[in-house]
């Protein structure tokens, strides 16, 4: 490898990488809180008991079977196909071009909310019984016991894969480049273009990739924490306070 | 005597396998009513059915004059007024002890944050476990963990408390506190029902035994006559077994 070059690459094309890193991040950042959203209404949905009455029943299982049949298709197809097909077919179809960053993002959120639907449906159906019956057996509804017993703790616990799919995103918004949108990747190859310089140009976007996926798992570790609270309680008003015996050389 | 709750003819199926018949039985009001019979007798389904975690397969439950299992009546708004304990504790593992005690009084009966933390704080020292508001359940022992859920069943200020062998999972040096709870509750006229296997507690505690064999009351009554002059075969058995 030549340092030199990957310097000069770095010094004469520093903005083009700032860009394509900001646009990667922009879209993954976008596309997966989109898509943690989608999942988590179509896993929440994908959770309710089949309720008694006839009419609600059968709105429930249609809706049920469109909502598989849009996690099986997602989860199913490569997202660099559905690129193709989403962003060439909607400007057929609807005789309307796409804004690039409209298409982008809609992709990554519509594939991430495949995924997340059934990480948060695994999530839901983790937690004890227990806990739904407890919520219902002082006259929670449904969506009350959702939200307030539930939900919470669905949401701790597919934090991790949440943001398996957060670096799963930064690395694979790379395949939108194939529609033109402009990604680290995209950047990076216009630069080797110019250059001929493929190796050191994708060497500084490999870095860029690594540093921002990286710096994703830090933050997310620091989260997972933070919403784990503090290892110890505080007791309240103990009435044994403990006094330290009296020292002579006090120091102060 | 008036009766918080009122049970006809209930009937309880899994399938084809029915493990409540016609069961007839109510509760009156301050009365502390503990139900024992062998595993499997359907003493939990019964207490279940009750609060219609399982929905009944018939018959009815009278509470203030209406049957509940109407289908026009609103589960949540009858079940507020039953608090249930269960055996597993089930406290809410997302919130802290004392979030356990007022987010149903928030959400459900609509109090405002501060009467819910002052309802609570009240029933936490009933159990005594005041201290400990800031504690997450994964941080405590199980009797703890169950005089907290007695006080989150309380700061909801039921009619009729239901308690599902409230220490059966826990390890025995813990049973004792959280009988202990009970029997303070059961002295200030609360009305209770509760299935147990602690015989020397229901003997002491309640104004009403009820022994169930089988799906079905096989016997009732005062607790000096169930466990001193029980007139039923079964329960006599049931009892020499028990309590040899
Ligand atoms: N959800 C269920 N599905 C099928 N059968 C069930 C279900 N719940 C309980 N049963 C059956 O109902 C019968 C009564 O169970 P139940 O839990 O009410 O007994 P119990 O008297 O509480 O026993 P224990 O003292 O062991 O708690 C048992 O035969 C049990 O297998
Ligand atoms: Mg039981």
């Amino acid at each position: 490898m030549n340092l030199e070059w990957v310097i000069t690459i770095i010094s004469n094309n520093w903005p083009m990488f700032i860009r394509g890193a900001g646009m990667t991040l922009l879209i993954s950042i976008v596309g997966t809180i989109l898509g943690a959203i989608i999942g988590l209404l179509a896993g929440v949905i994908r959770t309710i008991p089949l309720p008694e009455r006839k009419g609600k029943r059968i709105i429930l299982k249609v809706v049920n079977i469109l909502l598989s049949m849009y996690i099986e298709f997602f989860r199913g197809t490569p997202m660099i196909v559905q690129a193709m097909v989403i962003y060439y077919g909607s400007a057929l179809a609807f005789g309307v071009n796409m804004d690039l960053l409209t298409a982008a993002i809609f992709i990554v959120s519509i594939n991430t909310g495949a995924y997340m639907a059934e990480i948060v449906r695994g999530g839901v159906i983790s937690i004890e019984k227990g806990q739904f019956e407890a919520a219902q057996a002082i006259g929670m509804n449904h969506i009350q016991t959702m939200w307030n017993v539930i939900l919470p703790q669905v949401i701790r616990n597919i934090l991790p894969a949440t943001g398996n799919q957060f670096i799963i995103n930064i690395k694979d918004t790379s395949v939108l480049n194939v529609i033109g949108v402009t990604e680290l990747y995209f950047q990076t190859k216009s630069v080797a273009g110019n250059n001929f310089r493929y190796f050191e140009s994708f060497f500084v976007a490999c870095v860029l990739y690594f540093i921002m996926t990286y710096a994703v798992t830090l933050i997310l570790r620091y989260f997972e924490r933070k919403l784990d609270g503090p290892e110890n309680y505080s007791m309240i008003g103990q009435p044994a306070q403990i006094t330290l015996p009296k020292n002579n050389n006090n120091r102060q | 005597m008036e009766s918080v709750i009122e049970i006809q003819h209930l009937s309880k199926s899994f399938g084809n396998h029915e493990v409540l018949t016609d069961i007839d039985f109510s509760v009156q009001k301050g009365e502390v009513v503990c139900v024992i019979g062998s595993s499997g007798s359907g003493k939990s389904t019964l207490l279940r059915c009750i609060n219609l975690l399982e929905k009944p397969s018939g018959g009815k439950i009278i509470y203030r004059g209406e049957n509940i299992l109407d289908d026009r009546h609103d589960i949540h708004s009858y079940r507020k007024k039953l608090g249930m304990v269960f055996q597993q504790f089930n406290l809410f593992n997302n919130h802290n002890v004392l979030n356990n005690c007022v987010v149903g009084q928030v959400k459900v009966l609509k109090r405002s944050k501060e009467e819910a933390e002052k309802t609570a704080l009240k029933y936490l020292k009933v159990v005594g476990m005041d201290q400990y508001v800031n504690a997450k359940p994964k941080q405590l022992s199980g009797g703890q963990k169950q005089r907290v859920a007695i006080a989150r069943a309380l700061s909801m200020e039921p009619d009729v408390m239901l308690f599902d062998e409230p220490t059966s999972a826990l390890d025995p040096e813990m049973v004792g506190e959280v009988l202990k709870v009970m029997k303070e509750l059961a002295g200030t006229g609360l009305t209770m029902l509760i299935v147990t296997h602690e015989m020397e507690f229901a003997k002491e505690v309640s104004d009403r035994v009820v022994f169930m064999d089988k799906g079905v009351i096989a016997e009732e009554g005062a607790p000096e006559q169930i466990f001193n002059n029980p007139k039923e075969e079964r329960t006599k058995e049931f009892l020499k077994r028990t309590l040899k």
